[in-house]
């Protein structure tokens, strides 16, 4: 199961321009790829990480107040809200992008970081909205009760009550946005059309589009974009499996 | 849940002192506004960013939407000439077989595997903790990533597999594996089969961890163990988790884009062309936006009915 992702790392290990013959194990590793790849996608990679961020703070922003109200309040309409958020991740994603890309035209969205973030928030949002759903069904009542007894409004509640308590959940919904938002390419492809804005994802797949003579930098991008996924799974461990558990299912 | 927060807004009323039915009211107006502000935010973006684009996939398909339109801002309206095109082309039963098979495909060799893995990782052993995390790794790699590995190791000439297979003699020149047009929809199910199986691994991990250790004890009491055991205990149980995990998968799977664009882009010659690339192909390569959107539409048509399914089963295995 892991070996394409130790052969990742190896060839990225491996001397430029070897591609008739690639060892099995990288004994004289060689950076070159490293520095070609950071030369040349060094800015693709920053461009994502400026949209994955972007889009943290825009989806837990917007996902965190909606999934306290639905886990609290009896809101008429929160069933089809949920309802709405289920079907909503079963829409696919080219026809999300063939509309957008005739109105980012329209609005001049296309090729700029907000009108990606915007857009790749849509991985996130629902995700985050029924995960935190999930964690605040199983907040004691009392607790807002309490706050409320002592004259805190809602907003306070929420800032300084629900948002503390849900720090998990918060934590959990963050990290997946940014993994979904860092690994999109549809978006990418589809809502860009000059390199003045550009995500990594796109600038793997225009490496491969050509004919590839140079592995090694390939793969040493492909080992850079991956590197929150590595990150997350080592530091977050606990994260990780409640996110896949919990998005998933409920 | 929500039952108790009503109780406690209506104490919260009451502990206002000396209210009257009017400021009662007032409260309680004040309360759903409230309410709705937290909603409000979410629920616009869901309108712009999922019904928006349904509702204008469903206009586009029916108006000639091409580049001069972003010129001019004419699109006329054609009727069902998109659909007409689309559907006659001798394309579309291609990405329809294509789009079975892939999905089929996928979901078997990803459900059996992952189901053999989950029931492997449910004895205990050392290391089976850190061996099950590093089992996602596949899942939460960029889509892009993994198929730009694969594409490697699956290179004609100096790619891994069959340097792998020539060393051991059992093949003498290279398989094409992702260039020839009887192969290349294997290689990229089997792609996609290493991809999905994380998630079927956790989730019916997880289904396996709710089985109570009880039911085992009584099933060897009465002498079914081993296979019988899995057959009278852990299928039955672990129905719910798994009609949720099939009907998920394939929803997931009709809309893969990313491998198939990474590892063949549809070809070669078509043979690994879906309906979700040839939407994309005739939106944003041939920029028929109209006929994109009809295509994209069919793809709609077919994840609804799954999503039905997985409403239904979902609200199954919620009531049970």
């Amino acid at each position: 199961m892991l070996f394409p992702v130790y052969w990742m790392i190896n060839a990225s290990l491996q001397p430029n321009g070897a591609t008739l013959q690639t060892s099995w194990l990288p004994l004289s590793p060689d950076f070159s790829g490293y520095a070609t790849a950071i030369r040349e996608q060094g800015r693709n990679l920053a461009t994502s990480l400026v949209v994955a961020l972007g889009s943290v703070l825009f989806s837990l922003a917007i996902a965190a107040p909606a999934a306290y109200a639905l886990a609290y309040f009896k809101v008429r309409g929160a069933g089809v809200v949920l309802f709405a958020i289920l079907i909503s991740q079963m829409i696919p994603g080219i026809v999300v992008a063939n509309a957008l890309y005739t109105a980012y035209n329209d609005l001049g969205l296309l090729n700029s970081i907000p009108g990606l973030i915007l857009a790749d928030s849509s991985h996130g949002i629902p995700f985050a909205i029924l995960i935190m759903r999930a964690f605040m069904n199983n907040m004691p009542a009392s607790v807002i009760e309490a706050a409320k007894v002592d004259g805190a409004g809602h907003l306070r509640a929420f800032w300084s009550i629900v948002l503390p308590l849900s720090r998990n959940a918060l934590i959990t919904a963050g990290l997946f946005t940014f993994l979904f938002t860092w690994s999109d390419f549809l978006f990418a492809l589809t809502l860009t059309t000059t390199d003045a804005v550009r995500p990594v994802t796109l600038g793997i797949f225009q490496y491969m589009g050509a004919y590839v003579n140079d592995w090694s930098s390939v793969m040493a991008t492909a080992v850079l974009a991956s590197i929150p996924a590595i990150i997350l799974l080592i530091a977050a461990q606990k994260y990780v499996a409640a996110g896949t558990t919990g998005g998933a299912v409920k | 849940m929500s039952t108790t927060v009503e109780r406690v807004s209506h104490r919260a009323a009451e502990a206002i002192p000396g209210p009257t039915g009017a400021r009662r009211l007032g409260y309680r107006r004040r309360e759903r506004v409230y309410q709705w502000l937290f909603l409000l935010p979410a629920a616009a973006y869901l309108v712009l960013f999922f019904g928006y684009p349904v509702v204008k996939n469903v206009l586009m398909s029916f108006q000639d939407y091409s580049t001069s339109t972003f010129y001019t801002g004419e699109a006329p309206w054609v009727g069902f000439a998109n659909y007409a095109s689309v559907l006659s082309s001798s394309l579309f039963s291609t990405s329809l077989i294509n789009t079975a098979l892939f999905t089929a495909g996928s979901i078997a060799g990803q459900f059996v595997l992952g189901l053999g893995l989950a029931v492997f990782f449910k004895q205990r052993f050392p290391l089976n903790g850190i061996l099950r995390s590093l089992l996602l790794l596949p899942w939460l790699l960029p889509l892009i990533v993994s198929s730009a590995v694969w594409r490697w190791i699956l290179d004609k000439d100096s790619g891994a597999l069959n340097n792998f297979l020539e060393s051991l003699g059992l093949i003498s020149t290279g398989i094409p594996w992702l260039t020839s047009t009887s192969l290349a929809l294997a290689a990229v199910v089997g792609v996609n089969i290493w991809i999905g199986i994380p998630f079927n691994v956790t989730v019916l991990y997880g289904g396996l961890q709710d089985i109570p250790d009880e039911l085992y004890e009584a099933a060897a009491l009465d002498g079914a163990t081993g296979w019988r055991a899995f057959r009278h205990v852990t299928w039955p149980m672990l129905r719910p988790v798994v009609s949720v995990v099939l009907v998920l998968g394939v929803v997931y799977t009709l809309k893969v884009l990313d491998i198939i664009l990474g590892l063949t882009n549809g070809g070669p010659a078509n043979s690994t062309q879906t309906i979700a690339t040839q939407s994309y192909a005739l939106s944003f390569q041939d920029f028929k936006f109209g006929e994109g959107a009809a295509m994209g539409n069919v793809l709609v048509l077919i994840s609804l009915v799954f999503a039905v399914l997985y409403l239904r089963v979902n609200r199954r295995a919620v009531d049970e």
